[in-house]
C-alpha cells in the first residue's frame, strides 16, 4: 500500500512541480562506460538538440500563427503561395544539416565494426531462455539463468532492487581489456544488450555476428535480451561483472579447475539420492521454464512430463528426447547443452518425481556411452 | 451544369438503394462500401484498442498481475495485426471509396463489383485471425513483425490460419489499390489533369502504386513460412540450410513501404483540411506532390534500418543510414509547407483543423524520433525498446488516427447531412490528445533508460512512467467511445449541411448537395 501512495504522490507531484520530483525519473539517455557508449550518448545529444532547435523554429511560426492569424481575431487571410527561392531553402538546409549529422555517426560506427585485436573471445549463445557464455581460449563456459524468483514475479513476495536483473553466473571479464563477443543462437533470435557498454547485437541462429567492448571501470552491469524469443523474452536478463585484471585471473583458474571437476563426476559412482538432488536442480534451471517446476507443463506447446508416457515408460526414448530434442518443436536437444551428470540427473529426477515413481535410474558413465555410440 | 442529374429523371431511371442485409451484401457502390469500410475499421480499431488496454493494464504495476506471459504476447501481436490491417488500412480504403469518386467527379468507382468483394474479403480475414484467440496454444505470439524462426519453427498450430488470413488480407488489399489506380487514371472529370487532381488523390494513387508493389512481398514471406511449417522446406531454418535473416530482409522489403501506406492519404487528407479552415491555399501544390513521390520511392530502399543490430555488414550500414536520413528530406517539406499554409490565414479551430494542427505538430516530433533512429550507431541503443514504440506510435496514433479522425470530421457533413456535435467533437480531441501524450510520451523515456519492448513485466526503475503511460492509454481508449456516440449521433440528425458547410473548402466534393445522393456526377463536371 505504501508504495502505492508513494507513487501517487510522485504523479500528483510530477504533473504539478515537474521540477523537483523529476529527479528520480530517468529522462534521457546514461552516457555509459565505455568509448563506444560514450560516443553513441553524444550523438544522440546531438542529433536531440537539432531535432528541438528545428521544432522550435517550425512550432514557432505555427504557434505564432495559430496566436495571432484568428479569424476571431479579426485576421484577413493573405493569398501567397509557392516561392521558389523559399521552397529551394528548406529543401537544401535540412539536406545540409543531415550530412554534417552523417559524418561523426559514420566515424562512430567505423569504430564499432571495428572487432579486430582482442584480448579476450567470448562465445555468447541465446538459448529460450538464458544465455551461455563459452570462454573460446579458455576451455570452460556456463549457463546464465535469471535468478529472480517466481514469488517475486508474482508478487508474492516483496520485489528485490534488482528485479528481473539478477542471474546466478554473471559473464565477467578483465577491465581495460578488449573483449571481443561472438554471438549465435541455439533456437530463436534473441539480442544481447548492455546499456551501459553501447552494446547491442542479435543472437541468430546459423550466424555468428561480432561485436566488442572495453569497459574501463569495475563494477556490475545489467541489461537484457531485446529481440522478442517467446514466452520468457522479459526474463533472460544480462549481467557482466566487470573486475581488475588479477581478479580475472583467480576467477578463470578457479572456473577451469571446476570444469575439471565436474568432468570428473562423470565416472564417479551416483546414488539415486544423489541424482535425484542434483536432478531437482538441473532441471530447475534447464526444464522448468517450459515443463514447470511440478512437471504439469504448458500444453499443447509444452506438454505435462507428470504421469507422460515418455517419462515414465521406455528410458531410451526418454534418453533420446532429452539428448536430441525433438525437431520442429520447441523442444531443445540438450546434449550439449548439459553435462552427462546433470542429464542423468535430470532423466532420473523425471523419472520419479511427482508421483512418476519408476524406480528406475539412469547414470552418468550410461548416459556417456550413449552419446558416444550414436 | 448540375452537378447532379435532376430528382424527377432519376425517380425514372436509378434505384435507391435496396433494402435489408441484402443491400450491404451485394452493393457495388461507392457510397455504401466507404461506410462498410469505415464501420469495419472502427469496429477493429475498438477490438485492438481493448487489446492495447490488456497490455497497459498489465504494465501498470512491475510483477504479473492479470495475464500470463504467454498471453501478453498474443496480446502485442494482434494488437499490432488488428491495427495495421484491420483498423488503419481499411479506414483510409473507406475514405478512399468514398471520397475519390466525389473528388474526380466520377459517378462510382472504376470496377464496382471488384469493390465489393475487396471490402467483404475483409471480415473473412478477420474472423480467421481473431478465431485464433480460441485455438488450443493460442493465436500468434511472435509479434506482428512475426520473425521466423520463433513464428515457424517454434510457432503455435494457429500460424497457419494466421497466414492464411494476411493472403485474404493482401488479396483484399490488392483489388482495392487497382481500383483506386483504374478510377483515378480513367475516370477524372474532364478538365482534371494530373497536376490539378486534389493532394488526397494524388496521395492515394501514390499508396495505391505502393500497395501493388508490397502486397506480393508480404504474401511470398507468409507463403515461405507456409512452406516452412507444413512442407518441410527450410527458407527460415538455419539447421536445413536456410537464413533467419532473409526473413527479415522480404518481411521490411514489404514493412517499411506499408508505414508509408498507412501514413501518405492522411498526408493528402491535411493537405485539404488545413488549407480549408486557414482560408488561404495550399502554400506548395506541386512541391507537396513531388515530396509523396519521393517519399514513396525512398521508402523501398531504407528497408534493412529496421536491422541496424542483425549484423549486416558496414557498407550496407551507412547506405540504409544515408537513405534513411533523407527521407526527412521531403518530409521536412511537407511539414513545413502546412505551416506556411497556416501562416497570414484567417485561422479557425473547428474539430478537423484541431486533428490536423495536431497531426502536424505530433507527427512531426515522430519524424524527429525516426530521424534519431536513423543514425545506426545511436539506433544500437535505441533498437528494441520503449523508444521505438514510441516512435511509431507517435507517427501512427496522431498520424494515420488523427489524420483518420481530422477526414472523418471533415466529410461527416457531406456523407450524412448533419453538421456533428462541435462541442463533443472539441471534447474527444482534448481527451484524446491529452490522452495519447500521456500515453506515449513517457516511452521516450523508458526507452532511453533501457526498457526492451515486448515484455510483459519490467524492472523496478520503469515503474512510474509505465503506471503514468497506462493511465494515458486508458484515458485515450474511453475517449474513443465519445467518438462512436458523436457519429451516431450526426447520423441520426442534427443541424441541417449545406453543401458546402466549410467557407474554406475546395474541391468537387462541396458542389453536390450534402448529403450525397446515392449516385452523383452521373454527367461529369468540367474542370477549368
Amino acid at each position: 500500500m505504501r508504495v502505492h501512495a508513494k507513487r501517487a504522490g510522485v504523479l500528483l507531484g510530477g504533473l504539478m512541480f515537474p521540477a523537483w520530483s523529476m529527479a528520480d525519473w530517468t529522462l534521457n539517455m546514461a552516457p555509459g562506460v565505455t568509448g563506444t557508449s560514450n560516443e553513441i550518448f553524444s550523438l544522440h545529444m546531438t542529433i536531440l538538440w537539432i531535432c528541438v532547435a528545428i521544432g522550435v523554429v517550425v512550432f514557432g511560426v505555427m504557434f505564432w500563427s495559430i496566436f495571432a492569424h484568428r479569424k476571431s481575431k479579426g485576421a484577413k487571410p493573405a493569398n501567397f503561395h509557392e516561392n521558389t527561392l523559399v521552397e529551394i531553402l528548406w529543401t537544401i538546409i535540412p539536406f545540409v544539416i543531415l550530412v554534417v549529422m552523417a559524418i561523426p555517426a559514420t566515424a562512430t560506427l567505423v569504430d564499432m565494426y571495428d572487432t579486430t585485436e582482442s584480448d579476450v573471445d567470448i562465445k555468447v549463445t541465446g538459448y529460450q531462455w538464458r544465455w551461455k557464455y563459452d570462454y573460446i581460449e579458455e576451455d570452460f563456459g556456463f549457463f546464465s539463468n535469471m535468478s529472480t524468483s517466481k514469488d517475486e514475479i508474482y508478487n508474492r513476495v516483496a520485489k528485490t532492487e534488482n528485479y528481473l536483473l539478477d542471474v546466478d553466473n554473471p559473464l565477467v571479464i578483465p577491465v581495460g581489456k578488449k573483449v571481443r563477443l561472438l554471438l549465435t543462437a541455439n533456437d530463436v533470435i534473441h539480442s544481447w544488450w548492455v546499456p551501459a557498454f553501447g552494446v547491442k547485437k542479435d543472437a541468430i541462429p546459423g550466424f555468428i555476428n561480432e561485436t566488442w567492448t572495453r569497459v574501463d571501470e569495475p563494477g556490475i552491469y545489467r541489461g537484457q535480451c531485446t529481440e522478442l524469443c517467446g514466452k520468457d523474452h522479459g526474463f533472460m536478463p544480462v549481467v557482466v561483472k566487470a573486475v581488475p585484471q588479477e581478479e580475472y585471473d583467480q576467477w578463470v583458474a578457479d572456473q577451469r579447475a571446476a570444469a575439471e571437476r565436474e568432468r570428473e563426476l562423470t565416472s564417479k559412482d551416483w546414488s539415486m539420492a544423489e541424482l535425484m538432488e542434483r536432478g531437482e536442480k538441473a532441471y530447475a534451471s534447464a526444464c522448468a521454464a517450459c515443463h514447470q517446476a511440478d512437471g504439469s507443463g504448458a500444453p499443447p506447446a509444452f506438454p505435462a512430463l507428470k504421469g507422460s508416457q515418455i517419462a515414465t515408460e521406455d528410458m531410451q526414448a526418454h534418453l533420446n528426447v532429452v539428448v536430441n530434442g525433438v525437431p520442429g518443436t520447441s523442444m531443445q536437444a540438450f546434449g550439449d547443452q548439459l553435462s552427462e551428470v546433470d542429464l542423468a540427473a535430470v532423466i532420473t529426477y523425471e523419472r520419479n518425481a511427482w508421483g512418476n515413481n519408476t524406480g528406475e535410474m539412469i547414470t552418468p558413465k550410461e548416459v556417456f556411452e550413449y552419446k558416444n555410440q550414436e | 451544369m448540375s452537378a447532379v442529374a435532376d430528382t424527377h429523371a432519376q425517380d425514372h431511371h436509378h434505384h435507391g438503394p435496396a433494402k435489408g442485409f441484402s443491400r450491404w451484401l451485394l452493393t457495388t457502390n461507392h457510397k455504401d462500401i466507404g461506410s462498410m469500410y469505415l464501420i469495419f475499421s472502427f469496429a477493429m480499431f475498438l477490438l485492438g484498442g481493448s487489446m492495447a488496454m490488456v497490455i497497459r493494464a498489465e504494465l501498470f504495476q512491475p510483477g504479473l498481475q492479470i495475464v500470463e506471459p504467454e498471453f501478453f504476447n498474443q496480446m502485442t501481436t494482434m494488437h499490432g495485426l488488428i491495427m495495421v490491417f484491420g483498423a488503419v488500412m481499411p479506414a483510409f480504403v473507406g475514405l478512399a471509396n468514398w471520397m475519390l469518386p466525389l473528388m474526380i467527379g466520377a459517378p462510382d468507382m472504376a470496377l464496382p463489383r471488384m469493390n465489393n468483394w475487396s471490402f467483404w474479403l475483409l471480415p473473412c480475414a478477420f474472423l480467421i485471425l481473431v478465431s485464433t484467440l480460441f485455438m488450443s496454444g493460442g493465436a500468434p505470439n511472435f509479434g506482428w513483425t512475426f520473425y521466423a524462426p520463433l513464428s515457424t519453427t517454434y510457432g503455435p498450430p494457429s500460424t497457419t490460419f494466421f497466414i492464411f488470413a494476411v493472403h485474404i488480407m493482401g488479396v483484399s488489399s490488392i483489388m482495392g489499390a487497382i481500383n483506386v489506380i483504374a478510377t483515378i487514371l480513367n475516370m477524372r472529370a474532364p478538365g482534371m489533369t494530373l497536376m490539378k487532381m486534389p493532394l488526397f488523390v494524388w496521395t492515394w494513387l501514390i499508396t495505391a502504386f505502393l500497395l501493388i508493389a508490397v502486397m506480393p512481398v508480404l504474401a511470398g514471406v507468409v507463403t515461405m513460412m507456409l512452406m516452412d511449417i507444413n512442407f518441410g522446406t527450410s527458407f527460415f531454418d538455419a539447421s536445413g540450410g536456410g537464413d533467419p535473416v532473409l526473413f527479415q530482409h522480404v518481411f521490411w522489403f514489404f514493412g517499411h513501404p506499408e508505414v508509408y501506406i498507412m501514413i501518405l492519404p492522411a498526408f493528402g487528407a491535411v493537405s485539404h483540411i488545413i488549407p480549408a479552415f486557414s482560408r488561404k491555399p495550399l502554400f506548395g501544390y506541386a512541391s507537396m506532390v513531388y515530396a509523396v513521390g519521393a517519399i514513396a520511392l525512398l521508402s523501398f530502399v531504407v528497408w534493412a534500418h529496421h536491422m541496424f543490430t542483425v549484423g549486416i555488414p558496414i557498407a550496407g550500414q551507412l547506405f540504409f543510414m544515408y537513405a534513411t536520413m533523407l527521407i526527412a528530406v521531403p518530409t521536412g517539406v511537407k511539414v513545413f509547407n502546412w505551416v506556411a499554409t497556416m501562416f497570414r490565414g484567417s485561422l479557425t479551430f473547428e474539430a478537423p483543423m484541431l486533428f490536423s494542427v495536431a497531426f502536424v505538430i505530433l507527427f512531426t516530433i515522430g519524424g524527429f524520433s525516426g530521424l534519431m533512429l536513423a543514425i545506426a550507431p545511436a539506433d544500437f541503443q535505441y533498437h528494441d525498446t520503449y523508444f521505438v514504440v514510441a516512435h511509431f506510435h507517435y507517427v501512427l496514433v496522431p498520424g494515420a488516427i488523427f489524420g483518420i479522425f481530422a477526414s472523418a470530421y471533415y466529410w461527416l457533413p457531406k456523407w450524412t447531412g448533419h453538421m456533428y456535435d462541435e462541442t463533443l467533437a472539441k471534447t474527444h480531441f482534448w481527451l484524446s490528445f491529452v490522452g495519447m501524450n500521456l500515453a506515449f510520451f513517457p516511452m521516450h523515456f523508458l526507452g532511453l533508460a533501457g526498457m526492451p519492448r515486448r515484455i510483459p513485466d519490467y524492472a523496478l526503475q520503469f515503474a512510474d512512467f509505465n503506471m503514468v503511460s497506462s493511465v494515458g492509454a486508458f484515458m485515450f481508449g474511453a475517449s474513443q467511445l465519445l467518438f462512436l456516440l458523436i457519429v451516431v449521433k450526426c447520423v441520426k440528425g442534427g443541424e441541417k449541411a449545406s453543401a458546402k458547410p466549410w467557407d474554406g473548402a475546395e474541391g468537387l466534393e462541396w458542389t453536390v448537395p450534402s448529403p450525397a445522393p446515392y449516385h452523383t456526377f452521373s454527367t461529369p463536371p468540367v474542370v477549368k
